[in-house]
């Protein structure tokens, strides 16, 4: 009886939890986050560390093979998975606190000057192509971080988060329970706090899982041109040196396809969280 | 309608201008001084002392007050200057980059426009068939995921290394010289294949996923159900879903031209196909900074044309748009 009350009472997360899509996305993303965190005890070489013969093919010594210089590929993805999903992380959540602020103040006062200001700036972003951007902007920065890439990600990842959050938040302002707040003298602040925020939060977690995979993708990009942090190792760093050291031609596909594809199932996995998420919350969704 | 387009101009105009200025600004902010150093390399080339006089001095001014370097920038940008190649010296920037954007055309073009209309098809038939919903949706997730240079090297290690049927780099063989016969004309297809395959596939994931969501939420819309009632047929009705769902679909385009052209860009570095972004890539690696900013500067009005293009597109197929114009539409 009491576990039946505690499911009513939190109906969306028995319909997160009994979903597919996000029960296999959780345990995929799960799995990957372990191998980040316990892989590195589990190989007993440094990233940068000649582990022992060149172009061994996966073996039991190896896991995942060793480059052509007799690097560890499997230490080398591990904490690549590491760097990876810090930039992630922090990239993401900075690009979803900017869209977020850009959203709410835009789209609570939208057709004034500042909404059509915001706007302006964000559809600029919009169009610009990231990548040459950023490209142009680590191009002439000589030394840079992980705390850099991420900023520099996330500089322009923001804006079609501050759109959809724009659109989101034009709807919810026109609602009477926001109209009554606004009549009771709340402020602004409180309004978008409490109203528009809370009334929010499942939209802005599904926002924050797409952040992190795009800024995923734009750094790994980032990495793989060699404009990633100046030092330390990445999952983008080594398919670099893949390609540098012809792993194709030499037919070392350990090498290549192995960190791309935990790259991919890693993203696969949010999508899937993302997508299982959109059907809990939007039941019109759930019938196929 | 008039009012749509000429807000979308003012956009275009306001980010062009953003994107010289930043072109301007961002070497003058970095410590190190490029622009010095720059101007050593290219004092020790052949002719370099009289690019100098001509191009920097008028150009970058560098002893007059900024606003003035900031409007002589632009002033050499209307008369077609964009500087000269340090790495290809003495060819002037805008020379290279006419010759690198037909490649850029030929890879985006037809991959765009042929994963955006075999995407929506895939997707609609995912959202109305079970079996093909359960087969294809892994399919999809798995493309749309994928890095665009991951998968790249994918393509060419299965299709290029393994079954060696396509060759992995460059625009055409080295052997050949670019002219109208057969020879070079399947050269050049069989070269073009995989960068265009990888574009399209990458591209096709996003855009089937995106239409089957759309076709399933408007197959539960009440029009749809009032159609159903009426004993409409259920191709009819997805018929209806489908011209519903294309429109947000075309807004997802606009949306991702920029990631689309940023995936070219690594596409085309790891194929060494020499477009636009090849060339840029190449010219960080040789600090060619005038490249860099002829580069980026094409990527960015690119993008603004192809923009523009499916706003006019969407203002054709959208009547609302083309009787009144608001911003959420």
């Amino acid at each position: 009886m009491a576990k039946g009350s505690f499911w009513k009472r939190h109906e969306n997360l028995y319909f997160a939890v009994t979903n597919k899509k996000v029960l296999f996305g959780a345990c995929l993303f799960t799995a990957i986050l372990l191998l980040s965190i316990i892989g590195p005890y589990l190989t007993p070489y440094e990233h940068d560390e000649f582990a022992g013969p060149g172009y061994l093919p996966p073996s039991k010594e190896h896991w995942f093979g060793t480059t052509l210089q007799g690097r560890d590929v499997y230490t080398g993805v591990v904490y690549g998975l590491r760097s990876t999903l810090l930039v992630g992380f922090l990239a993401g959540t900075i690009a979803s606190a900017i869209g977020l602020v850009v959203g709410f103040i835009s789209g609570y006062n939208s057709g004034r000057a500042a909404d059509e200001g915001l706007m302006m700036v964000t559809n600029v972003f919009m169009v610009i192509p990231s990548l040459a951007l950023l490209i142009l902007l680590s191009a002439y920065l000589p030394y840079r971080g992980i705390v850099t890439q991420s900023l520099i990600v996330s500089a322009t990842a923001w804006p079609w988060t501050a759109r959809a959050v724009r659109s989101q938040t034009m709807s919810l302002r026109s609602q009477e329970f926001v109209n009554l707040s606004r009549i009771s003298g709340l402020s602004t602040f409180r309004i978008l706090k409490e109203d528009i925020a809370a009334n929010m939060f499942s939209y802005v977690f599904m926002v924050y899982i797409l952040q992190f995979n795009g800024t995923i993708l734009a750094s790994v990009g980032l990495e793989f041109l060699g404009l990633g942090p100046t030092r330390g190792i990445s999952l983008g760093l080594i398919l670099q040196n893949a390609v540098n050291w012809n792993a194709l031609h030499l037919g070392m596909w350990w090498w290549i396809i192995i960190p791309g594809l935990l790259l991919t199932l890693l993203i696969v996995s949010l999508y899937f969280i993302n997508t299982g998420l959109d059907e809990v919350f939007n039941p019109r969704l759930r019938e196929l | 309608m008039g009012r749509y387009l000429s807000k979308k101009i003012a956009i275009y105009l306001v980010t062009f201008v953003f994107a010289v200025t930043l072109n301007w600004v961002v070497p003058r902010l970095v410590p190190g001084d490029p622009i010095t150093s720059l101007l050593a390399r290219f004092s020790g080339l052949e002719g370099g002392k009289e690019i100098l006089q001509s191009y920097f001095v008028q150009t970058f001014g560098l002893d007059k007050p900024l606003w003035s370097q900031y409007l002589g920038f632009w002033r050499s940008l209307f008369m077609g200057e964009l500087g000269i190649s340090i790495t290809r010296f003495p060819s002037p920037v805008i020379d290279i980059i006419k010759n690198a954007i037909i490649y850029d055309f030929i890879i985006l073009l037809p991959s765009i426009i042929l994963s955006w209309i075999i995407g929506n098809k895939l997707g609609a038939l995912s959202g109305v068939n079970k079996t093909a919903d359960n087969f294809l949706m892994p399919v999809f997730y798995f493309l749309t995921s994928s890095p665009y240079f991951w998968f790249a090297l994918v393509v060419s290690y299965l299709l290029g290394i393994v079954l060696d049927i396509f060759p992995i780099s460059h625009a055409y063989s080295a052997a050949l010289t670019p002219g109208w016969n057969w020879i070079f004309i399947a050269d050049f297809i069989m070269h073009w294949f995989l960068p265009f395959i990888t574009m399209f596939l990458v591209q096709l994931g996003g855009w089937a996923i995106g239409m089957r969501n759309m076709i399933i939420y408007e197959t539960n819309t009440n029009y749809s159900r009032y159609m159903e009632s009426l004993g409409a047929s259920r191709r009819l009705i997805r018929n209806y879903g489908y011209r519903n769902g294309i429109l947000p679909q075309v807004t997802g385009l606009a949306i991702s031209l920029g990631t689309i052209i940023s995936g070219g860009v690594l596409t085309q570095v790891v194929f060494a196909y020499p477009g636009l972004g090849y060339t840029m890539v190449q010219a960080i690696r040789q600090s060619d900074y005038f490249l860099i900013q002829g580069c980026f500067l094409f990527l960015i009005l690119m993008v603004l044309a192809a923009n523009f293009i499916v706003d006019i597109v969407y203002m054709i197929i959208d009547p609302r748009v083309r009787h009144s114009y608001s911003e959420e539409v």
